[in-house]
């Protein structure tokens, strides 16, 4: 038998009304990067969480090299060398760098903190992970990637044997997850073992020696990654038979409905004009930082405007706020579902109906029989499971989450929808619901804002495409002459139209655009 | 096991120590369980409720109102004043009603003014009105309780009846089913949840959450007046110390009842048997003649005992 940096025999973990994780088998070797796969709520994070101790099975075994370990907490899981990156940051925010780095395992010396050799071990950490980080600076002051990188930076402190990276390149540019993987082919080369989660395919494909599928807490199987399609692991993992995730549109937009002249924000946007057509899904391209967030934003009144105009229709809009701008048929659905979108702590009918209440109101109560049936309606058309309506939404997974958020909208009569980051953190199965929902909305007429870091979902869902680049559009074509390249170079300032002219050198690395281009759009 | 960690996980621990009470207080103190006593109960437990009625409102936009206190203390001193400045009995007391029930609320808007429009915390701007309001009951009342108060408002608002029912208890229901309407079946409180629950959340959804924050600080100080002036009726004076207990005990009773401190979770019916555990709890302690001194340390340690069963039960309900 060979030896194993960790394994896992039948372990099952259950929630209250959840069985989280079935009789589940899992195994580890020194050396290897494995993948976990599967659907959220499929219990890949559960799985990870129970290595790490922050959760305890309730019954099955851990081995770690041979012998048995049972971990009541984190820390006893560190102690054996499992060390774990969150999606979530298990960052304070209000600490420096430094501080974070070493938290819960300062090093002190004669009762005080240890300051220098403490500096002297980050800064060769960071500097063995060629990470870019100020020590002194606060989390706070950080951007998410940055943050990222510390998190990661805070795992490598230790000695180890396992490592959990989930998510761990979300918000990194490409030139960092080279790094970040160059670091992990290092560690491979000291037999440390990496369980690796992600739902980016090409990301999986480079770095992945094994990969695992789940669905619903039960283990499906284990495919070496070379024999691993796309197709294959899609329906592994959906239990159904490979359907396209892409729709194809088929209608043509109407007449405008949307058009935003000169549009200047105090944020940084600068004179971005665009014209959105009845059932047109319009699509906003741009690197992190580019502002194609802030379009939907301004446009939804959550921006101070210094100048420009917006129409909808015929009719200007004038110091809008949320309230108002849903008051005349537009609709902004967050990235963060977490932060701005859903009220957790409630059901998934009062969140789905949050922007429409006083529609399904008769004198002066709200008609909950009404509500419930739409809301009964709502579940079904998109699939949301469990179908309870009355089921807190923080007890649903995230692309059920998400598709609760942008369900709102059907609940009344819109005319604009903004979507950014629509498929942010959601899995395959659930992208492909929303891909169709758009759609859905598109040929009811509907404009649509697609705001998008994805390169695939711009590419294959949009009539048009606008490109952002340092908070104004650099270039707007049509969706059937969008490229990849032309949408990149759109992307670092450049328009052009024929990519076989694509020389341009970024200025930064003097790699080529292409070549560089930030791992969101893998 | 396993049913009673479900009920704990739904209802939280308020069930369990309600059984609990009785059980002890029926077997250490044979007045306990009678039927007179009850009655004293449920009349004593009327000013709890409406005042755990309005904190409980402040608490789901996930604040909270120190304030209630001074509130019935200055709208007990107004109305005594207001009654005993009029030469009318009747006409009097029409005023002083009408003129409590506006002090209160004038104090709530205040609070909810300056937490909405100015973004500060609500345990500043009620830990200060706490003490501005108190303030000036001890003010214009000179410190000392204002007496001759006509005894038609003792006998209409604190021992009449009405349809058979007391006065405190017919209008305590009023408001506890008034309130229970709005949080389930109107725009309003639908509006209250989504607010402490997501605060960003429900303004993107088009919800003016300002408006909706003021709203419940100025619900939670019209409900504070109006319990200032049925507990002035009781006392039959008007007391610049009213009501000193009642910023810990509302607050305690809505989380006993299962309202979270987090904001969004909870409901009415919850935060009534919460109130009525505490004064429960205050009157078999009264009846087994434990000092009032002591009664302090209890209801002090039942409010920290409540939080942190909440916290528990969120623990529970996250695995």
């Amino acid at each position: 038998m060979p030896d194993l940096a960790l394994k896992l025999v039948n372990i099952t973990k259950k929630f209250p009304g959840v069985l989280a994780l079935d009789r589940v088998c899992f195994e580890l070797l020194p050396g290897e990067v494995h993948v976990l796969f599967g659907q959220n709520g499929a219990g890949k994070s559960t799985l990870t969480k129970i290595i790490a101790g922050s959760y305890q099975p309730d019954e099955g075994e851990i081995f770690i090299h041979g012998e048995q370990a049972i971990f009541e907490s984190p820390h006893d899981a560190r102690i054996a060398g499992i060390s774990a990156v969150y999606q979530e940051f298990s960052l304070v925010p209000q600490l420096t760098v430094l501080e974070n780095l070493f938290l819960g395992r300062e090093i002190v010396k004669g009762g005080l903190l240890d300051k220098e050799s403490m500096q002297g071990k980050a800064e060769e950490s960071l500097k063995r992970l060629e990470f870019d980080l100020d020590l002194t600076a606060r989390v706070a002051d950080l951007t998410r990637a940055e943050r990222q990188m510390v998190e990661i930076a805070k795992a490598f402190q230790e000695k180890m044997s396992v490592l959990i990276l989930d998510e761990p390149t979300a918000s990194l540019t490409d030139k960092e997850v080279k790094k970040l993987f160059e670091i992990i082919r290092k560690l491979k080369s000291e037999r440390v073992g990496v369980v690796y989660i992600s739902h980016r395919m090409d990301e999986l494909r480079k770095i992945g020696d094994r990969i695992t599928v789940f669905r619903d807490g039960k283990y499906v199987d284990t495919l070496e990654m070379a024999d691993a399609d796309e197709k294959k692991l899609i329906s592994l993992m959906t239990g159904t038979e490979y359907t396209e995730v892409f729709p194809t549109l088929t209608h043509t937009p109407g007449k405008p409905v949307l058009t935003v002249q000169g549009l200047t924000t105090a944020s940084g946007l600068r004179d971005v004009t665009f014209t959105v057509r009845e059932g047109e899904i319009f699509g906003i391209a741009g690197l992190v930082g580019a502002g194609k967030s802030r379009v939907g934003r301004a446009i939804f009144g959550l921006e101070r405007i210094t100048a420009g105009s917006s129409l909808l229709f015929d009719r200007p809009l004038e110091k809008m706020n949320p309230s108002k701008a849903i008051k005349n048929g537009i609709l902004y659905f967050p990235a963060d579902r977490h932060k701005e979108g859903l009220v957790l702590c409630r059901s998934v009918r009062e969140n789905q109906t949050l922007a429409a209440v006083p529609l399904f109101e008769k004198g002066p109560f709200i008609d909950i029989g009404r509500e419930k049936s739409t809301v009964r309606s709502l579940i079904d058309r998109l699939k949301i499971r469990p179908p309870h309506i009355d089921q807190t939404v923080n007890d649903l997974s995230g692309g059920n989450q998400q598709k609760v958020m942008l369900a709102r909208g059907l609940t009344r009569d819109i005319k604009v929808f903004i979507f950014d980051e629509a498929s942010c953190g959601i899995d395959v199965g659930a992208k492909r619901d929303v891909y169709w929902l758009l759609k859905d909305y598109a040929e009811k007429g509907m404009a649509v804002i697609f705001i998008s870091s994805e390169l695939p979902e711009i590419l294959n869902l949009c009539h048009t495409v606008m490109v952002m680049h340092a908070g104004s559009p650099c270039s707007t074509m049509p969706g059937s002459e969008a490229t990849e390249e032309r949408i990149l170079a759109g992307c670092f300032g450049y328009d052009f139209v024929n990519s076989a002219q694509l020389e341009i050198r970024d200025d930064l690395s003097g790699r080529t655009v292409a070549a560089n281009a930030p791992s969101q759009y893998h | 096991m396993q049913s009673v960690k479900r009920i704990f996980i739904t209802v939280g621990v308020l069930p369990f120590l309600l059984v609990a009470l009785i059980i002890l207080f029926s077997l250490a103190e044979s007045r306990f369980m009678t039927l007179s006593n009850m009655m004293t109960v449920s009349r004593q437990a009327t000013y709890l409720v409406m005042v755990t009625c309005g904190q409980m409102i402040t608490i789901l936009c996930a604040g909270f109102d120190l304030s209630v206190g001074s509130s019935v203390a200055l709208t007990s001193i107004v109305t005594a004043h207001t009654i005993v400045s009029l030469p009318h009995p009747a006409g009097g007391i029409t005023a002083g009603v009408l003129v409590g029930v506006a002090t209160g609320t004038a104090l709530g808007a205040v609070n909810g003014l300056t937490i909405s429009l100015f973004r500060v915390s609500p345990f500043v701007v009620t830990l200060g009105m706490m003490s501005v309001a108190h303030g000036m009951a001890l003010l214009v009342s000179g410190g000392v309780p204002i007496f001759n108060l006509p005894d038609q408002f003792n006998e209409y608002l604190a021992i009449g009846k009405l349809c058979g029912i007391p006065v405190p208890l017919f209008v305590a229901s009023f408001v506890v089913i008034g309130i229970y309407i709005m949080l389930t079946r109107t725009r309003v409180g639908r509006y209250f949840y989504a607010i402490g629950g997501n605060e960003e959340a429900a303004r993107l959804s088009g919800i003016h959450v300002k408006k909706y924050n003021c709203l419940a600080y100025i619900l939670c100080g019209a409900l504070a007046g109006l319990t200032g002036v049925m507990l002035t009726a009781r006392v039959a004076s008007g007391e610049p110390n009213l009501g000193a207990a009642l910023p810990l005990e509302s607050i305690a009773a809505a989380v006993i009842g299962g309202v979270s401190l987090r904001g969004g979770e909870g409901s009415v019916i919850g935060a009534i048997f919460g109130a009525i555990l505490i004064v429960l709890i205050r009157n078999g302690m009264d009846l087994m003649n434990v000092s009032s001194y002591l009664q302090m340390v209890v209801m002090g340690c039942l409010l920290v005992f409540a939080v942190v069963m909440d916290q528990f039960r969120l623990s529970l309900k996250g695995r």
